[in-house]
């Protein structure tokens, strides 16, 4: 099913971030968010999460608008931040339960997902001990222990290392193969195959000051 | 129904693994109580008289110590946005927290009530009342306590901001859950006092967790 936004704007504090911008992503497909720093790459993927309302514009899935129904389009999405969301008193294993069985994931899912970002061995770890590249590795888990359709993925690869950048990369290419799509934000090359880009420098908003008038 | 049972065994989980901060809770409740004494002389009338009043307060004041600790770790290690990305409404997950708050800290609290009446020598006509108004207010306090801690998420310094939000709210349950006791103790009907409470239970348990997700949606813009 196609999920889509229309003529979006998103203002941040006091700066009108991205207007205009229009994004659509078919199953089997991926975006990759691209443009330089502070150009709005996490606004808009938190935008499509619904943790912020767009200021103007809208967001919808074929079958009807996400304000609608926002615990039905959050509960076909998974989105990985810059926050981990790891509890440094829960165990590997336990940090990935707490939330892949609020979607509704069994434990052998959750077994292979660890496998899979290569934290198998280290479930019993509590989550203090991890290192950067582990908590991001076992953030990433939260993907593949779950059967969303839709992946909001922001700087996924920071901190890896070569061989955990080769998992994600499959574990995409995986998720896109059984018709999931995924939103990419980096400004690294991940060596996707066959990605549709947006350049979120081409729906800057002209440096203007938007609360002129109101002032 | 599902998500409100995962989250709420979450809580409980994590506030089992970091018990030492329920245990302060508990610990700063029976030290404040303890100290009246010191200040208002051992006389053991005066002590019974002052009871059911410097147990309530204690309480309340304890609660507000832990209502900081309700959203802030969660909201700044990023489990607050997934919380809030899951398949529950965030009406949920306030009333999930609120429930797991008032069983790490509330009922802790409750159950170390006795203690200090017993300290102060509380009449014995006072115990049931006491527990009663105990059991219909902690879980009051908590609703009322999450709402606060979302409302000043985000800010600096909002203990103190927190503090002042929350206690012009519970002082209702302060009035009615001392004057309970003290009518239990002087052999006056209580029902209409707890009946009361009741009320704020109810009242609290049905718009609480709207007020909470309404702020815990502001946080997380």
């Amino acid at each position: 099913m196609r999920f889509f936004g229309e003529n979006l704007s998103c203002v941040r504090g006091e700066r009108l971030v991205f207007s205009g911008l229009e994004f659509a992503v078919d199953p089997g497909t991926a975006l990759v968010l691209t443009g330089s720093n502070g150009s709005g790459k996490t606004s808009l993927l938190r935008v499509m999460s619904g943790l912020t309302r767009p200021t103007v514009g809208h967001l919808a899935w074929q079958d009807g608008p996400v304000v609608d129904n926002p615990e039905c389009h959050h509960s076909r999405l998974n989105y990985v931040g810059h926050l981990d969301a790891l509890k440094p008193v829960l165990s590997v294993r336990e940090n990935l339960q707490t939330w892949a069985r609020l979607h509704g994931s069994t434990d052998k899912k959750i077994a292979s997902a660890l496998k899979k970002l290569g934290l198998e061995g280290s479930e019993n770890i509590p989550g203090r001990y991890l290192s950067t590249g582990q908590r991001r590795r076992l953030s990433l888990a939260r993907l593949a222990a779950s059967d969303a359709p839709l992946w909001l993925l922001d700087e996924p690869t920071i901190a890896l290392d070569a061989a955990s950048v080769d998992a994600v990369r499959s574990l995409i290419a995986e998720h896109r193969a059984a018709g999931g799509m995924a939103v990419i934000a980096t400004n690294v090359d991940l060596g996707i195959a066959d990605t549709t880009t947006l350049n979120l420098l081409d729906f800057a908003a002209a440096d203007e000051d938007i609360w002129e008038g109101v002032r | 129904m599902n998500a409100l049972v995962l989250i709420m065994r979450r809580e409980i989980r994590l506030a089992l693994r970091q018990i030492g901060e329920s245990a302060i809770i508990v610990l700063f409740f029976v030290l404040a109580a303890v100290l009246f004494p010191f200040g208002v002389g051992p006389e053991p009338n005066m002590l019974a008289r002052i009871a059911p009043g410097v147990v309530w307060v204690t309480a309340l004041l304890a609660a507000m110590l832990s209502f900081e600790r309700l959203f802030t770790p969660d909201f700044e290690d990023g489990s607050l946005e997934q919380l809030a990305l899951g398949p529950a409404p965030l009406e949920m997950i306030a009333l999930a927290k609120a429930a797991a708050h008032w069983l790490t800290t509330g009922l802790p609290l409750m159950i170390a009530a006795p203690l200090i009446a017993v300290l102060y020598r509380l009449p014995d006509a006072g115990y049931g009342a006491l527990m009663t108004t105990m059991a219909l207010g902690t879980p009051t306090i908590s609703l009322i306590g999450t709402v606060g801690a979302a409302l000043t998420l985000g800010s600096r310094r909002g203990g103190v901001l927190l503090s002042l939000l929350v206690i012009p709210l519970i002082v209702p349950v302060l009035i009615f859950g001392t004057a309970a006791i003290d009518a239990a103790i002087g052999g006056i009907p209580v029902r209409q006092h707890l009946m009361l409470m009741g009320g704020f239970l109810l009242g609290a348990l049905v718009l609480t967790p709207l007020a909470t997700a309404a702020a815990l949606r502001q946080a997380l813009e």
